[in-house]
């Protein structure tokens, strides 16, 4: 960055160097067991989710022959791999498609909570003074809800559908992202390369999204991580409660929830989601536990 | 000491004043939807209208907002549409059964997680230490209601231990308690495990520990004496912080296990669009939120001299 007139010719030597950063961080993961088998089981459902439409699976939604057992012969001589549930639909494609679902929400739900928390937090650190104040009470109200029940409030005003899921995480998650930002950028805000910007004559936003940000990164990453975990948790409770992704397109939490009645004579279809959504979410916490052991050994 | 009490105070009352206005405001535009949840799917839409009008809702939004707030200052938080009964009673029956819950929880969770950050703590990266850092770890990242579905199916469908149910109709009992507590304090556990492991470390690797054992005081003595005190700074804090933290466990918890507690009855009013009692909910969880950041705050200065006196 200290350049700014070499911009364009920079350019494509930084992006090699970006990858062989990001193959270095790979390289680095080896370091820490814990966060490598976070890293695999997120890998694993990301590969799930993303092989899901070329899987031979069931269509998730198809009712065929209710409470199978796992393993059991489908009517078309096919394997319910992993059983029916009450309605009869197969339960491995449920939860595969299922995985393609939160992840999808999640990512897109924990970026957008991020553009705002990250906006909201320049913005105080760097302005400071009344933009600081004005900010810092608005994410005051928000931080003052204990998450789920702001998103149960949030969904149960706006109804239940993906979008509104958004807007919960949004709101929930944005003022403490602003938070960790806000912190981090007063302290990069007293850097030289900021006075030097300044001293250029940049525009208040080219400092604040240019030279501050990305500067900020790091901590942010690991947050970012946890975050993703949170919001997989979110999702799935508020499916649990009812409020999630509506039916009947697989939601783990829903699953869970139509599942666990019926657990005396049907186990496997209470288990196996549960067992998912527990993996998924140890994984988004062991990375994020290796990359801090990781951040912090450096 | 005061001034903070007071620009606490403040603030709280200024977050009050805004989230029960807006809330006010997003039901102000669902009033349609609460008649027809009160009076059932098939009523007509004069029906509602009638209703509405007896009600009081003809009354300008923002009349109708201080008239609330008034009332909320004398302690009367209006009349539950769900339950036709004053929000007040309905609240303190429902924060009583929530409190018991909590205590029973704190009273398990908070000796078992020093004991074990304290163990883990004394020696890093003793097997003692691995094995409770990789288990607090473990049952932390699992969400209540998946520890909740596994402990159902073990204790109440394969062993038929337990109850599944916490409804307490038939009154007050201690089996129906064990499985909510069980699933809170897995939950927790964990985070406060490791939050005085971490504390604890950094105090043994710190000067005057090793002064302590070096001029050869027995071990023992050189934790409990030396160690200990100021390594559950720390952890006090996040221990009361907890209780905000509990507050959105509970929630999943009780209505797992259909707990007659405040959780239950935030969830039920918020799907119902009881306006009075999610506000009076609301109010109360955010009292609690700042509440707690404030006692934190101020027993972390009382456990630390050196933020006293500077």
């Amino acid at each position: 960055m200290t350049d700014a007139v070499k911009f364009d010719t920079a350019l494509p030597a930084k992006r090699e160097s970006r990858l062989k950063r990001f193959f270095q961080a790979l390289a680095l993961m080896r370091e820490s067991p814990v966060g490598m088998i976070g890293l695999l089981l997120i890998l694993f459902w990301v590969m799930m989710a993303i092989l899901a439409p070329f899987l031979p699976l069931y269509d998730p939604n198809a009712i065929m022959a209710p409470f199978q057992k796992i393993g059991a012969t489908a009517p078309d001589g096919g394997i319910f791999w992993l059983g029916t549930d009450h309605k009869g639909r197969d339960i491995l494609s449920r939860i595969i498609w299922g995985a393609q679902k939160v992840l999808i929400w999640a990512t897109f739900a924990t970026f957008v909570a991020y553009v705002v928390g990250m906006l909201m937090g320049v913005l105080a650190g760097y302005k400071g003074g009344w933009a600081d104040e004005i900010v810092s009470f608005i994410a005051n109200i928000f931080l003052s809800f204990p998450f789920i029940i702001l998103c149960i409030i949030i969904v149960a005003t706006l109804g239940a559908s993906g979008w509104t899921v958004v807007v919960a995480v949004t709101f929930a998650s944005a003022p403490q992202i602003m938070r960790i930002v806000r912190g981090l950028v007063l302290d990069l805000k007293t850097r030289d390369y900021i006075f030097a910007a300044q001293t250029r004559g940049e525009s208040p936003w080219y400092i604040m999204l240019v030279e501050l940000l990305p500067n900020a990164r790091g901590p942010l990453i690991v947050d970012a991580c946890l975050r993703l975990g949170y919001t997989v948790v979110a999702i799935a409770t508020l499916g649990f409660l009812g409020l999630g992704l509506p039916p009947p397109d697989p939601d783990w939490g829903l699953m869970l929830k139509e599942a666990v009645p019926l657990g005396a004579f049907a186990g496997h279809s209470m288990y196996l989601p549960a067992a998912a959504l527990a993996s998924l979410i140890l994984g988004f916490n062991l990375l994020a536990d290796g990359l801090r052991e990781i951040s912090l050994r450096d | 000491m005061i001034v903070l009490a007071a620009k606490r105070l403040v603030a709280m009352l200024l977050i009050m004043l805004v989230v029960s206005f807006i809330l006010f405001s997003l039901f102000e535009a669902d009033k349609m939807a609460v008649a027809g949840k009160v009076l059932g799917p098939y009523s007509s839409i004069e029906q509602r209208e009638i209703w509405l009008s007896q009600n009081g809702y003809d009354e300008p939004f923002l009349s109708r907002y201080t008239q609330w707030v008034g009332g909320a200052l004398h302690g009367d938080f209006g009349d539950s549409l769900q339950y036709k009964v004053p929000v007040s009673e309905l609240l303190a029956d429902r924060l009583k059964n929530t409190g018991i819950l909590a205590l029973i929880f704190f009273l398990i969770m908070i000796p078992l997680s020093l004991t074990l950050g304290v163990l883990a703590g004394m020696k890093e990266g003793s097997w003692l230490d691995r094995i409770i850092s990789i288990f607090s770890v473990l049952t932390t990242s699992i969400p209540e209601f998946v520890t909740a579905t596994f402990l159902t199916g073990l204790f109440v469908y394969t062993w038929q231990l337990l109850p599944g149910t916490s409804s307490m109709t038939g009154g007050f009992s201690w089996q129906e308690m064990i499985l909510p507590v069980m699933v809170l304090v897995i939950y927790d556990f964990g985070y406060v495990t490791r939050m005085t492991r971490a504390s604890m470390a950094e105090v043994m690797t710190s000067q005057y520990i090793r002064t302590a054992i070096l001029k050869g005081l027995p071990y023992k003595r050189v934790i409990m004496r030396h160690a200990l005190r100021n390594a559950l700074i720390a952890p006090f804090t996040v221990i009361v912080l907890q209780l905000n933290w509990l507050l959105s466990g509970l929630v999943v918890v009780e209505v797992f296990f259909a707990y007659k507690g405040f959780g239950s009855l935030l969830v039920d009013a918020a799907l119902f669009g009881d306006i009075y009692v999610i506000e009076a909910c609301v109010m109360v969880a955010v009292f609690i939120a700042v509440f707690s950041q404030f006692i934190s705050d101020i027993g972390y200065t009382l456990l630390n001299p050196r933020i006293r006196f500077s």
